[in-house]
């Protein structure tokens, strides 16, 4: 058990820097996923934690130790790989004794580490199979059971789930969780599906472009996102974003409807309304002339244009709605659910 | 095939058949060749069937002094030379190349891709360019007549360097990281992790290359000078001009026969992972 703190982290390849003064601290116990899109820098994170990669300048400590310079068997943490890296031609019980044995713990403690493991994540009759003889979730759990037996004080995952199908993925989701709670071992997880990252994490941070957007809870982020890209990245469908003016009276939408309300700042601005929130109401203000309609069962998504404009939009009405192609529909918002950004920084305007 | 075409089908097993004729009819008549005696082989039409003295020509050929009337070497330690030789240097070059395909694609060194291709230009020099400046080199350490001689020289091997370079490439990274985070040192994660997984590759190259220590001819040739020191591949070329008088077939066929053995029986016996080492690319 362990906590984590990263203090003004940076890497860089050369002269191209990809990660920047990243800051962050990780309660022990704490589940913490690392979220972003493809390229954000989120796994060089993780491997430089693991050890994997160099600290270019910065600190990384796990517990009381700075770690910069540790080999990753010295660190005290277990790492799970996208694509498991079992070793193809051990057991799974050689797999998962292999990094005991190097630290030359006592057989009879192997056994009883790789036994309980395998008990937990019920692959006991797997055992003295070869890795290609089981199926993707068999050796995600086989993985997982080589990270659990060195009894780690932080399991490290790399998009563990992203080799699995739809629903296998949602069933080790919840079984991690549940797994990672009863250990409670602090976790830090990469992932670039912000479903898994909202039902997972403790806490998510989310990168772009080597930045920290924001470090939360997903509650948090969901309600308060701290810039237009974290905005636009958790939720789905995405929100919405309008160009607006705003003034001491309210919101002027490019239709030039006005949306009252009080704000703080005056000038140009960037709206978001998640597509969720938009309430179908015949005298609401904003329109959106649809042109497409996609059918989710509990919910219909209604794809158009905002009326007037060219700015697309989407909105999320509970149950079944038929409509025709190019037809109005009318929505209100309520005021606490709208967000502004400054147009120029993409950052959170707090009214 | 899904067409049933009975000509097609006939037609193709002639061709077979004739191929299989063609590669074995030579062998067929190194076979007939060593059951008879010394003078039936000299007659016009040679044997195409078996004679009886197999097992008297062998005796002659394994343990008695070869051909008749001299004092060559008995083939057996001949047989015995040429196994040390091949085995000598299909063991040898498979560490060493092992050995540096690991260095040049696991270490970070100045120059790494500069050794690679100082490695890889050595294709160029086989034995027959520099045949001259390795004689000195050998007679210079002393090591004429002897099995280091033989093999040493032959050892170095840009093919198979080149070989586990790629087998190695194929690898996964995450192989490398998961052994580290497991506390595997270098040479552990060599001996626990890139070994075993490169076993049918290895096993590929050392039938390819003991077929290719073993059919050694021109080196041996030039650095042995005591007859004890004879592979079996250059005497059988000593023998057909040893004796002044006619060949004696039954003798010379009767040691080709003997060479084929060892080779054979490595191919047979390791055929399955050879196959296995070249065509399999999952790792």
């Amino acid at each position: 058990m362990a906590s984590i703190t990263l203090s003004n982290l940076v890497k860089a390849y050369g002269d191209t820097e990809v990660l920047h003064h990243i800051e962050g601290g990780i309660k022990d116990g704490e589940f913490i996923v690392i979220v972003g899109p493809s390229g954000c820098g989120k796994s060089t994170l993780l491997r430089m934690v693991a050890g994997l990669e160099t600290v270019t300048s910065g600190e990384i400590s796990i517990g009381d130790r700075v770690v910069n310079s540790l080999e990753p068997a010295d660190r005290d943490i277990a790492m799970v790989f996208q694509n498991y890296a079992l070793y193809p031609h051990m057991s799974v019980r050689q797999n998962m004794a292999y990094g005991l044995k190097i630290r030359k713990l006592p057989q009879a403690d192997i056994d009883r580490r790789v036994d309980e493991a395998a008990e937990i994540l019920e692959i006991s009759e797997y055992l003295d199979r070869k890795p290609r003889q089981l199926s993707g979730g068999q050796r995600q759990r086989v993985a997982m059971g080589r990270a659990i037996v060195r009894e780690p004080s932080v399991f490290l995952f790399d998009e563990p789930l992203s080799n699995l199908d739809a629903k296998l993925r949602v069933q080790m989701r919840l079984e991690i969780r549940k797994l990672q709670k009863r250990l409670g071992v602090t976790s830090i997880y990469v992932t670039h599906d912000q479903v898994e990252a909202m039902t997972l994490g403790d806490r998510l941070m989310v990168l772009n472009g080597g930045y920290v957007e924001q470090f939360g809870t997903p509650i948090e982020l969901y309600d308060r996102p701290a810039s237009v890209f974290v905005a636009g990245f958790i939720g789905s469908p995405a929100m919405n974003f309008l160009p607006v003016e705003v003034s001491s009276s309210g919101v002027l939408l490019p239709t030039g409807d006005m949306l009252s309300g009080s704000h703080s700042h005056n000038g140009t601005a960037l709206l978001g309304v998640r597509p969720e929130h938009l309430v179908p109401d015949d005298n609401g203000l904003i329109g959106i002339d649809v042109d497409m309609v996609e059918q989710l069962g509990a919910n219909t998504l209604l794809h158009g244009t905002l009326s007037g404009t060219e700015n697309p939009m989407v909105a999320s009405v509970t149950g079944h709605v038929t409509t025709e192609s190019g037809t109005q529909h009318r929505f209100s918002v309520a005021s606490e659910m709208l967000h502004l950004f400054d147009s120029e920084t993409s950052k959170r305007l707090d009214s | 095939m899904i067409e049933n075409r009975p000509y097609l089908a006939i037609l193709s097993h002639i061709i077979l058949v004739l191929g299989v004729a063609i590669v074995a009819l030579p062998i067929w008549i190194t076979f007939v060749a060593a059951t008879h005696d010394e003078v039936r082989m000299l007659q016009a039409p040679i044997p195409m069937l078996p004679g009886g003295h197999f097992w008297e020509n062998f005796k002659q050929t394994l343990f008695g002094s070869g051909l008749s009337g001299t004092q060559s070497t008995p083939v057996w330690r001949m047989l015995l030379n040429s196994m040390a030789m091949a085995l000598m240097i299909s063991g040898g070059k498979i560490a060493i190349s092992l050995i540096s395909a690991f260095a040049i694609v696991y270490f970070k060194f100045p120059f790494r891709m500069g050794f690679f291709w100082m490695i890889f230009i050595t294709l160029m020099l086989p034995v027959e360019v520099r045949i001259l400046p390795t004689f000195e080199v050998v007679a210079s350490l002393g090591m004429l007549n002897s099995y280091l001689g033989l093999s040493v020289p032959l050892i170095a091997s840009a093919t198979a360097t080149f070989m586990f370079r790629q087998v190695f490439l194929t690898i996964p990274d995450e192989m490398l990281e998961s052994a580290r985070i497991d506390g595997a040192g270098p040479m552990r994660f060599f001996w626990d992790i890139l070994i075993p997984l490169s076993r049918t590759n290895i096993a590929a190259l050392f039938v390819i290359l003991f077929i290719y220590g073993w059919n050694q001819y021109l080196w041996p040739l030039l650095i042995t000078t005591d007859t004890d020191m004879t592979t079996i591949v250059m005497s059988i070329k000593q023998m057909l001009e040893a004796a002044e008088q006619s060949p004696q077939w039954n003798i010379i066929m009767m040691t080709a026969l003997l060479a084929m053995i060892p080779p054979v029986f490595v191919v047979v016996a390791m055929q399955k992972l050879f196959v296995q080492g070249l065509t399999e690319t999952d790792k």
